[in-house]
């Protein structure tokens, strides 16, 4: 009997000890994921300020245009703490200045504009995926986390808890994004 | 002469620079020139018979607020049609670093260029940013002036240039005399406030914190705020039983801006930064208000040094309560500041201040030809 006893409480100690590193080892590759997901998020943000600074100072734009776009991307990128808000702020600058009539028909035909527009564009669209796809692996992360077993083993050890990156990334203005949808097809969702 | 002003920011929302350029507008027009202002505006909007509307200003975040201007190829055009259709002898653009039509018109038009800055910016980095687009058209402007100190500061580290310094300019006579409004000032004091409640630079945090200090032991104390903002946020910021000895008019108009300025023993100008002249204040002086500010160096100088009107340190709510405490205590005093600040305030007046920007126009117009449209 004892020796049945042993036995079965050897096996459940392994099985547990075997479950619990299949846990940490998932939430190792969450944090992995999201570490990603960051980089990807940070570089998405950089690409899109300094494409912002490339069309301001391209002269294809008037100069009010361009000392509005290249101080807003300026901001975003050296705003370190606040980040978020300068970021969005510069979502907004581009909004207004892409939001103007006639915006698109005024620029055709000037050297290079075309292409500095479709970058922009391009890198906007970048920024919002790779939000939605940090701010996804950050949900995930958190959820791990939570778990009754994760915190009470540490699982997640000394990796700071994850935070959401909220901005205000889309280049339509809310409301009009079915009515504009056509000049700007990338920027769905 | 044939003057074409220049406003960046929109005729419809009331703020320091549209209220220059107006007041400059109709000084230069009693002098007997000719005056002409391009702002951004709605082609609907009612406006003075001197004003052209360049259209629509959009809301964008610039400088750590939101700004209404006006940008892009169409607003370009609206000033290009303007010059032609103006003929000027000369051009003087408002705040012509600003994203906007000051900077607009600087590209568009060549000839006799007068810029005047207004604000002063802290921002050297960002401005750097943006120096190499900024300079082949601010290259144009052949005579500067600053409004103060600050802002000429501001021109001499990030521009390039010096400026000649020109005060700011109120119609001193339309402020002497107003009616309070009704129920004002009372007998248990009441301290005013004027500017933006949401934009925190104008300090109504430290006012708000002064005025609970001070409350405890003054039972019939008021506050009296003109401005926009949220009126929600604002009471948040004072203890529950206070909240109806604050009185929150919103946006004033002219007239009632005045009036108010009637209506407080204690004008209090909690400013913590960003502001390079003060205009509220002279405002405050011409209206014959006892005074309490923030020690910011324009504040400083437009108030003698402290002479015609109260300095506290800035961003210290108990040097206000207290600096506003021993001004409501002391009627002989408060006069003694109110008669100061009526001699003081004489300097800023159009009239005056009119006459040194012509020079400024005659030392630039007759080396330079006419304004003409470049492009």
């Amino acid at each position: 009997m004892t020796a049945l006893t042993v036995i079965i409480v050897l096996v459940v100690v392994a099985m547990m000890g075997v479950y619990i590193s299949w846990r940490a080892g998932r939430l190792d590759r969450l944090h992995a994921r999201l570490e990603a997901a960051r980089f990807a998020l940070d570089a998405a943000l950089l690409r899109r300020s300094s494409t912002t600074l490339e069309l301001a100072s391209s002269g294809v734009l008037d100069p009010a245009t361009s000392v509005l776009l290249a101080e807003a991307a300026h901001d975003a990128r050296s705003a370190q703490p606040g980040r978020e808000l300068a970021e969005s702020d510069l979502t907004r600058a581009l909004r207004a200045v892409f939001s103007q009539p006639d915006f698109r028909a005024l620029l055709a035909g000037r050297e290079g504009a075309e292409e500095l527009l479709t970058e922009l564009e391009s890198a906007s669209h970048q920024v919002f995926l790779a939000r939605k796809f940090y701010n996804d692996a950050v949900a995930a992360t958190q959820a791990a986390r939570q778990r009754w077993l994760a915190r009470i083993f540490r699982l997640a050890g000394r990796a700071p808890n994850p935070e959401f990156f909220e901005i205000d990334d889309s280049l339509v203005p809310a409301g009009e994004a079915g009515a504009r949808g056509a000049d700007l097809p990338h920027l769905t969702g | 002469m044939r003057i074409g002003l220049v406003c960046p920011y929109t005729w419809e929302v009331p703020g320091g620079v549209r209220e220059h350029v107006s007041g400059l507008a109709e000084a230069l027009m009693d002098m007997g020139h000719e005056v002409s202002v391009i702002a951004p505006a709605d082609d609907e909007a009612v406006l003075p018979p001197y004003v052209v509307p360049a259209g629509r200003a959009v809301p964008v975040p610039y400088n750590g607020s939101v700004a209404r201007l006006a940008f892009g190829f169409l607003s370009a055009s609206r000033v290009r049609r303007w010059l032609k259709d103006g003929d000027f002898d000369v051009l003087h653009v408002h705040e012509p670093a600003a994203p906007s039509l000051s900077l607009l018109a600087c590209w568009v038009a060549d000839g006799p260029i007068v810029a005047t800055v207004h604000a002063a910016m802290p921002r050297s980095r960002a401005l750097h940013a943006a120096q190499p687009i900024l300079a082949s058209a601010l290259e144009k402007i052949s005579g500067w002036i600053a409004v103060a100190e600050a802002a000429r500061n501001t021109l001499v580290e990030h521009l390039g240039g010096d400026a000649v310094l020109i005060p700011n300019g109120v119609h001193v006579g339309r402020y002497e005399k107003a009616e309070p409004l009704p129920g004002f000032p009372g007998t248990g004091g009441t301290l005013g406030f004027l500017g933006r409640m949401d934009e925190p630079r104008k300090g109504l945090d430290v006012l708000l914190a002064a005025f609970t200090m001070m409350a405890a032991d003054r039972p019939d104390l008021r506050l009296l705020v003109a401005g926009r903002g949220d009126p929600d946020e604002v009471l948040d910021q004072v203890p529950r039983p206070l909240r109806d000895r604050v009185v929150l008019l919103g946006q004033v108009s002219d007239a009632d801006r005045i009036r108010m300025l009637h209506s407080v023993d204690v004008f209090c100008a909690p400013n913590t930064g960003g502001e390079s002249f003060g205009y509220v204040l002279v405002e405050a002086m011409a209206s014959g208000a006892p005074i309490v500010a923030s020690d910011l160096e324009a504040f400083r100088q437009v108030l003698h040094g402290g002479e015609a009107g109260e300095l506290f340190e800035n961003g210290n709510a108990a040097g206000l309560a207290a600096a506003a405490a021993r001004l409501l205590d002391d009627p002989a005093r408060r006069a003694t500041l109110a008669a100061a600040a009526s001699a003081a305030v004489r300097e800023f007046d159009w009239s005056v201040v009119a006459r040194d920007v012509v020079q400024v126009y005659q030392a630039v117009a007759p080396a330079a030809g006419r304004v003409a449209v470049a492009l």
